[in-house]
């Protein structure tokens, strides 16, 4: 009976903690994309020739926990297959979190463009439940405003910095 | 050091391919991070624990791949790449990797 009780006081804790928390993360998320929409984060491996440009790595990354709720509505619809809705917004949400990261540190570097984006999805085993990592990364393209200075002092490459 | 994801850099000459160049970086956090993050798992949420975590061992691992470039006497990392594993429960493993080159500015 107890079992029962802290089963189902799990369950509705972390429905609401849970919701509450994507909500919120969703809120941020489209907030910080409509300020960045002036530096694109470009998937193209071809660099601008438009002007001379300055590379530096950059990366953004974050570790996102599915909460108990989710994790018991994943393992219901594993039972009868089909779309698993709950964990495709948690790798939405660190998808787009991990972009806005590797921007923002793109940003500090005064960056026009983010050119050659990948992205990268792994499980992170958090003994029995599970929580993913996305890592975004690509190479800022800082314009030289001296292109002869600029090739002196070279950045010293701190990714992720 | 140069650093970069692209193959091409504008206005540079690659004068000498040095082979690639690897770093690596295997971390866990203490159990106390555990115990929180498998309390996390019930609500929800960024892990920012584990987000610092592996920014840290990135770093690391970058460190490494760099001081492996210079060792063989590269100014240049290209078409660096970055890659996660969970080896074991709350141990995971960053691996970058790269092809290291000689360049030169054009003129």
């Amino acid at each position: 009976m107890i079992n029962v009780i802290g089963f189902v006081l799990l369950l509705v804790v972390g429905y609401l903690f849970g919701k509450y928390f994507e909500k919120r993360h969703y809120k941020s998320i489209i907030k910080r994309e409509e300020q960045f929409n002036q530096l694109p984060a470009i998937a193209t491996k071809y660099p601008p020739q438009d002007q001379v440009y300055q590379q530096q790595l950059v990366s953004g990354g974050v570790v996102i926990a599915s909460d108990y709720f989710k994790s018991f509505v994943a393992g219901l619809i594993n039972v009868f297959g089909g779309r698993v809705t709950p964990f495709e917004s948690m790798l939405d949400r660190g998808r787009r979190e991990a972009i806005l990261r590797m921007k923002q540190n793109a940003q500090a570097h005064n960056a026009n463009y983010v050119f050659n984006v990948k992205l990268e999805t792994s499980r992170i085993a958090t003994g029995r439940l599970g929580a993913i990592e996305v890592l975004a990364y690509g190479t800022a393209m800082i314009p030289a405003i001296n292109p002869i200075s600029a090739e002196q002092d070279q950045p010293s490459a701190t990714p992720g910095a | 050091m140069l650093i970069s994801n692209l193959e091409i850099l504008p206005n540079h000459r690659i004068v000498r391919h040095l082979g690639l160049v690897q770093g690596s970086s295997v971390r866990s956090k203490h159990v106390g991070r555990d115990i929180m993050a498998s309390l996390k798992n019930i609500f929800g949420g960024e892990l920012l624990g584990y987000t610092e975590l592996l920014q840290e061992s990135r770093e690391e691992a970058t460190e490494r791949l760099l001081a492996q470039a210079q060792k063989i006497g590269a100014n240049a990392v290209l078409n660096v790449r970055y890659s996660t594993s969970s080896i074991a429960a709350g141990a995971a493993e960053i691996f970058v990797y790269g092809t290291a080159v000689e360049i030169v500015a054009d003129d």
